[in-house]
């Protein structure tokens, strides 16, 4: 069958189970616009900003589990997708990206509209293809799919010359994947299961530190399975959280830099972790030489570059989490380890996380309504920031993919576009976007796309009129000197929601926030809540960075008088 | 100074464009220091093997090799650097040279089983091969001589008798290593 290779395009997207791409067009891209038209199944959402459109395949990737697909012209289409496809790769998330690109010809002769994307973004992609013959395209998407998905899931690129889209050529869809140089290893290591089992078995104080790769893998019940036989509690990092059900006996919370404070010092007691999907970032072990001195380690990830790379690990195990936490448990005796439980008991009592009471409205109380309000069952994305920490300290997760947070690379921003990813993915679930007031503004021209296609994402704007975090780092360790670190001119969220068509309320008071919430959830489509909250609230516990849990400060200092630092535009 | 630690490793990767750039950027991007690199075509059509020359510890080996592996083009990877191996590099050298000190230049040349490729009324060109500090050793000695140009290809290797390169052992097992600490963002 003769095909333009942009048909060829449509053709495998559709035999990829590609229902929905996210993308903006221009003239490189354009034969393969004009090309979808001819395609019903694959709905098109036409975003107001690239970078918007590849934090929305984002999303909608995390919250479904399928591929997200991107789609973006040539020059400053394929550069706005740097920063998602930088935030997707460093979270592991399988992204689909589609650029053109200027016809062959031209290539190198620095033609309108020109960058090599291919350059540009192959540090930040798994894989990236510049296609130069129209018959390589099946090959290439299929290839681009599997590369997404499997192993550790990245973004793959797949740049487009316009004429390549034009072309015809005879559409031969290859049945099988032959990539001689690309063959993730998914079942553990026998003997090393065996010695990691031994491990388990001789430890008096084990610690299960699960991650984003017990999500990717879809390992929840092997980890229950394995922690509730072992009698392990289970940490998990920010972007584990969901991994492992908030509300569950032996779930301790989130360990790092602004984990629970009993959580580090868990880490610092243990003798045995069981380090699963993760990948020991600084945030988590802040300095590597004072990480969990008295452990051996035991570290089960897909990719082997993450093995030994920040830490020393005793048992190494390259593998998919799901098979080989089956097959770790399988191996591990039943175990009670009542001392260490009680031991950490007693670490909570000492450490206590606790609810900062007052009668203003904090952050932490919104968060925790919006938590009853959902049951713990919404989908939760956020930006970066304050609030994201309140989140993930606050919101308690009874469901597995729930949870959509820039981790590693920290995007301000992620919160609205990502929110509406995930919408599309999980039209059938809620969708709350906890939002910072700083990130809110970097991206909220997608609030059209989500009034448009009435989009039902609720949108909590934590407004604290400031770069929060930004702020508190300069209190807590440049001696209060507050820099470019207020918005004193944020707009009216309120009025802002009204142009675009959308509900919108303010809420200042304590008393209103849980009838705000509930009114948002009625509305049958999108909905805006701007909470005027206090803005001094700071994140606690905080690990200096690079510093260990003996340097954690775990609250406000004791209050002394109102000495409130200025703010210096 | 201690001397620094080298390890030489070779890569089969997939002969396509695009390739050696994309391992060059993640040499630089995660900070690895390549003293020497080689590319050619190897016995198998559509793959290239490309030698490296690595400096760091076995940590930094076995990082660099993982990160290679990471790398969809590359297909094979192996540190040789404890087998057995033939290393050889080839050097085009042009030195100045007259009607006088010809002899004395022939004279080091053959010392070094190196040839003759070239010869002008004021110049020669040399061309050597052997190991690094063979070809050293040649340059600075034809260095007073006033040495014009110096082409060298970097080290290839090959591993001693019938078996292939690396085909003993691949992948050495991980090491029990922590990384340094690192200054972070704060
Ligand atoms: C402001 C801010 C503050 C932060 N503070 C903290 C903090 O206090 N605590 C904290 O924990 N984090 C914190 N983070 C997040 C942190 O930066 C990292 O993003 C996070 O710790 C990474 O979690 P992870 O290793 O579980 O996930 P990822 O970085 O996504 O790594 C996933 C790992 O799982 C592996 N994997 C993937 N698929 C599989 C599979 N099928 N089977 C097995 N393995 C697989 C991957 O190879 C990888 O190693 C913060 C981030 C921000 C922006
Ligand atoms: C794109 C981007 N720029 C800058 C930063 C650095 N940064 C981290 S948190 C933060 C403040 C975020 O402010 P806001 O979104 O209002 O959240 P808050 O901390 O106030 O809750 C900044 C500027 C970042 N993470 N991302
Ligand atoms: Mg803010």
């Amino acid at each position: 069958m003769q095909l333009t290779g942009a048909q060829m395009v449509c053709e495998c997207l559709v035999r990829e189970g590609v229902s929905v791409l996210f993308g903006l067009p221009g003239g490189a891209i354009l034969p393969f616009y004009q090309t979808l038209a001819e395609y019903p199944d694959l709905q098109h959402i036409l975003v107001r900003h690239e970078q918007n459109a590849g934090h929305a395949a984002d999303g909608y990737a995390r919250a479904s589990g399928k591929v997200g697909v991107v789609v973006a012209t040539s020059g400053p289409g394929a550069t706005n997708l740097v920063t998602p496809l930088a935030t997707a790769m460093m979270d592991s998330v399988p992204i689909v990206a589609l650029t053109g690109q200027v016809p062959r010809a031209a290539i190198g002769r620095d033609a309108f509209q020109e960058t090599d994307t291919t350059g540009v973004t192959a540090p930040i992609t798994k894989h990236n293809y510049l296609v130069m013959d129209t018959a390589d395209i099946p090959r290439v998407m299929k290839e681009a799919f599997h590369i997404a998905r499997t192993g550790r899931p990245g973004p793959v690129l797949v740049d487009l010359p316009r004429d390549v889209l034009t072309e015809r050529a005879e559409f031969d869809y290859p049945d099988a994947i032959n990539l001689r140089s690309y063959k993730p290893t998914l079942e553990g290591h026998a003997q090393q299961i065996k010695r990691a089992a031994k491990l388990v078995r001789d430890a008096r104080r084990p610690l299960i530190l699960a991650g984003h790769g017990v999500s990717i893998s879809g390992a929840f019940a092997e980890l229950q399975e394995l922690a509730e036989k072992a009698q392990i509690p289970v940490i998990t990092t920010l972007l584990g959280i969901g991994a492992f059900a908030g509300d569950h006996i032996l779930s301790l919370g989130m360990p790092g830099m602004h984990g629970q404070a009993h959580n580090n010092w868990a880490i610092e007691r243990s003798d045995l972790i069981i380090a699963v999907g993760m990948r020991f970032d600084d945030r988590v072990t802040g300095r590597l030489s004072a990480f969990a001195p008295n452990a051996r380690i035991v570290h089960i990830d897909i990719d082997p570059a993450e093995v030994g790379k920040n830490v020393g690990v005793t048992v190494p195990i390259v593998g998919d989490a799901r098979r080989v936490l089956h097959a770790l448990t399988l191996e591990v005796e039943p175990a009670t380890h009542a001392d260490w439980l009680k031991e950490i008991d007693v670490l909570r009592e000492e450490h206590p996380f606790v609810m900062p009471e007052s009668e203003r409205l904090l952050p932490q109380y919104v968060i925790r309504e919006i938590c009853e309000a959902t049951d713990g069952r919404a989908i939760v994305v956020t930006g970066v920031g304050q609030h994201q920490m309140w989140t993930a300290q606050h919101y308690v997760f009874k469901e597995h993919n729930s949870w959509i947070t820039s981790g590693g690379l920290g995007t301000m921003g992620f919160e609205v576009p990502a929110a509406m990813g995930a919408a599309f993915a999980c039209p059938e679930r809620t969708v709350w976007s906890i939002a910072g007031d700083g990130g809110f503004q970097m991206t909220f021209s997608e609030l059209a796309t989500i009034a448009e296609h009435r989009v039902p994402v609720k949108f909590a704007i934590i407004n604290n009129n400031s770069l929060g975090l930004v702020r508190q780092l300069q209190d807590l360790f440049y001696d209060r000197n507050r820099v470019s670190v207020e918005y004193s001119g944020n707009p009216d969220f309120v009025k802002l929601a009204e142009a675009y068509g959308i509900w919108a309320v303010r809420v200042s008071d304590k008393a209103d926030v849980r009838q705000a919430i509930d009114d948002a959830s009625a509305v049958d489509g999108p909905a805006i809540i701007d909470f005027r909250v206090e803005r001094e609230e700071n994140v606690y516990p905080h690990v200096p960075a690079g510093g260990s849990v003996f340097e954690m400060i775990e609250g406000p200092p004791t209050p002394t008088a109102e000495d409130v630092p200025a703010w210096r535009p | 100074m201690a001397p620094v630690e080298t390890h030489t490793i070779t890569a089969l990767v997939q002969d396509r464009p695009g390739v050696l750039a994309r391992i060059a950027g993640m040499f630089s991007r995660r900070g690895f220091n390549i003293s020497n690199l080689a590319v050619g075509h190897s016995e198998t059509p559509g793959l290239s093997r490309m030698t490296f020359v690595v400096e760091g510890d076995d940590w930094v080996v076995e990082q660099v090799t993982k990160h290679l592996y990471k790398l969809i083009d590359v297909v094979q990877v192996y540190d040789i650097s404890a087998e057995s191996i033939v290393l050889r590099e080839l050097a085009l050298l042009k030195v100045r040279s007259n009607a006088e000190n010809r002899p004395e230049i022939i004279q080091i040349v053959d010392i070094f089983r190196a040839s003759i490729v070239d010869v002008t009324k004021d110049s020669l060109v040399i061309e050597v091969t052997g190991d690094e500090e063979k070809v050293d050793a040649l340059i600075e000695l034809l260095r007073p001589f006033g040495l014009r140009e110096v082409m060298r290809t970097g080290r290839i290797a090959m591993s001693r008798g019938s078996g292939t390169t690396g085909g003993r052992k691949g992948t050495k097992a991980s090491v029990d290593q922590s990384a340094p600490d690192a200054e972070v963002v704060p």
